[in-house]
């Protein structure tokens, strides 16, 4: 079904969402992706303090293109969650709200999805045209060196997202094939 | 007659292509893409690709790259044997275009200088290039940016020859599979059939390039490229991986002579965004 959410995401909105549901999310998340996370997880490593406050927050694994003059961003669709699964469990006990992504997540990440009542999200892979017209701002809070890898402050105004994995640990990846699957 | 090229003008050719690649489809695909929104069963799956077909307009009216990973950029050439390139060497001119296209069309730099210590070159440099003498008095530029969401699905199996086409098409079906929605679907899937370890990866990878919908000319090649395209269908991945009968949207098999101990299979997987542009100069 059609829910309108805002971000950063409560546990009690996270608890309600649905795998399968379609979810518009507004509000402000941020953007980390490969090597963002892995200073983050350094940081951790040494003791240290993370760069932004990731209570309740949203984390999209993205890295835009460059915007265009008089634009918020460019190209701005999501990239492939798994080379973060590494590093999301610990995040997820820390507090982060919720992941949004695409493709396959580990056992590990599920887990830590149903222990902290949290949720993953995909949005469409491959559009990223589409998706930055919802993007309303970007601002770079952390890690300008890393270029599109930076971490980047969005805002979003009813950005698209599916539920893939609720905070029952339920999994559209696999119950969806399972509908459509003709091959033996 | 030898025929004198300035390497500028490769320069020139890449720039554009690079730019054009990542904004619009080529027609095969954006046909390829319009017939399964028309085809899909799935009710999920058919909204995502109405939104793929949204995606393909506001990139080209506004000059956004249809998806934001604009690639490594793989550039195929092929030199005519009679062709005098002057002006500079090839593979700097290749990539001064990779450059000027990437950094002018705001493109995503996407290159990393060394693959450990991973410190991004900042103008997407170096290209991946494969050249190939051919005959004539012509260059033959292929531009293909291949995003790494895909790339990091292929998977290159070197089967035992008693395996045989069974063994190859379980190798195909296994890659696609395991790729699920990670390689972003529809997909298409370039195969690469004998030679050696690295002729079959290369085989695969110029697959992606041929023309969706046109066949292998060889009779059993054509054959296993129809019935791997349907039994693909047939795994339910769907659009975006999210269920539906639109997986990939074509299979090109390319094979070539091999050792008689060996039977090497490579599949490259592209996402949807299939970026190819062939100029001749």
């Amino acid at each position: 079904m059609d829910k309108h959410i805002t971000a950063p995401i409560t546990k009690e909105i996270s608890k309600s969402l649905r795998s399968g549901d379609y979810v518009y999310i507004t509000g402000t998340i941020y953007t980390a992706r490969d090597a963002a996370h892995k200073r983050m997880y350094d940081i951790l490593a040494e003791g240290g303090e993370l760069p932004i406050d990731i209570k309740d927050q949203v984390i999209y694994y993205m890295g835009p293109s460059p915007a265009r003059e008089g634009r918020p961003i460019g190209s701005a669709g999501p990239t492939t969650a798994s080379r973060m699964d590494k590093y999301a469990p610990q995040l997820l006990d820390l507090g982060l709200g919720a992941m949004i992504g695409k493709g396959k997540r580990t056992p590990e990440v599920i887990d830590a999805i149903i222990r902290n009542g949290c949720v993953y999200f995909a949005a469409v892979g491959g559009a990223g045209a589409l998706l930055s017209k919802c993007i309303t701002s970007s601002e770079v809070v952390a890690y300008d060196d890393l270029g599109t890898e930076a971490i980047r402050k969005l805002t979003v105004e009813n950005f698209p997202v599916i539920v893939v994995i609720d905070s029952e640990g339920n999994n559209l990846y696999e119950t969806a094939i399972k509908e459509y699957c003709t091959e033996a | 007659m030898v025929r004198s090229i300035n390497v500028e003008e490769i320069t020139r050719n890449v720039k554009e292509m690079c730019i054009e690649a990542n904004h619009y489809l080529s027609p095969d695909m954006d046909a390829a893409m319009k017939r399964a929104e028309q085809e899909e069963k799935a009710p999920l799956g058919k909204q995502i690709l109405e939104q793929l077909q949204e995606n393909l307009k506001i990139a080209a009216a506004d000059m956004i790259p249809i998806c934001q990973d604009t690639g490594m950029a793989v550039v195929f050439l092929e030199i005519g044997q009679d062709v005098h390139l002057e002006g500079g060497l090839l593979e700097d001119a290749v990539n001064e275009g990779v450059r000027q296209g990437y950094t002018e069309g705001y493109l995503r730099k996407s290159v990393v200088k060394d693959p450990l210590i991973r410190e991004n070159t900042k103008d997407n440099t170096p290209a991946i290039i494969h050249t190939r003498i051919v005959a004539g008095d012509k260059v033959k530029i292929k531009v293909a940016p291949k995003g790494f969401g895909s790339e990091n699905m292929s998977r290159i199996f070197m089967l035992k020859p008693a395996e045989g086409i069974e063994g190859v098409k379980n190798a195909v079906l296994t890659a696609v599979k395991d790729a699920g929605p990670n390689a972003c679907p529809p997909m298409v899937v370039g195969v690469g059939i004998g030679g050696t370890f690295e002729k079959s990866a290369l085989m695969a990878k110029e697959a992606l390039t041929r023309e969706v919908g046109k066949h292998s000319d060889i009779e059993y090649v054509k054959d296993l490229e129809e019935e791997l395209l349907s039994r693909i269908n047939g795994l339910g991945i769907g659009p975006g991986g999210l269920g539906g009968t639109t997986t990939a949207l074509a299979v090109n098999i390319n094979t070539y002579p091999t050792h008689i101990a060996g039977l090497p299979v490579a599949v490259n997987i592209c996402c949807h965004v299939n970026r190819h542009v062939i100029r001749e100069v």
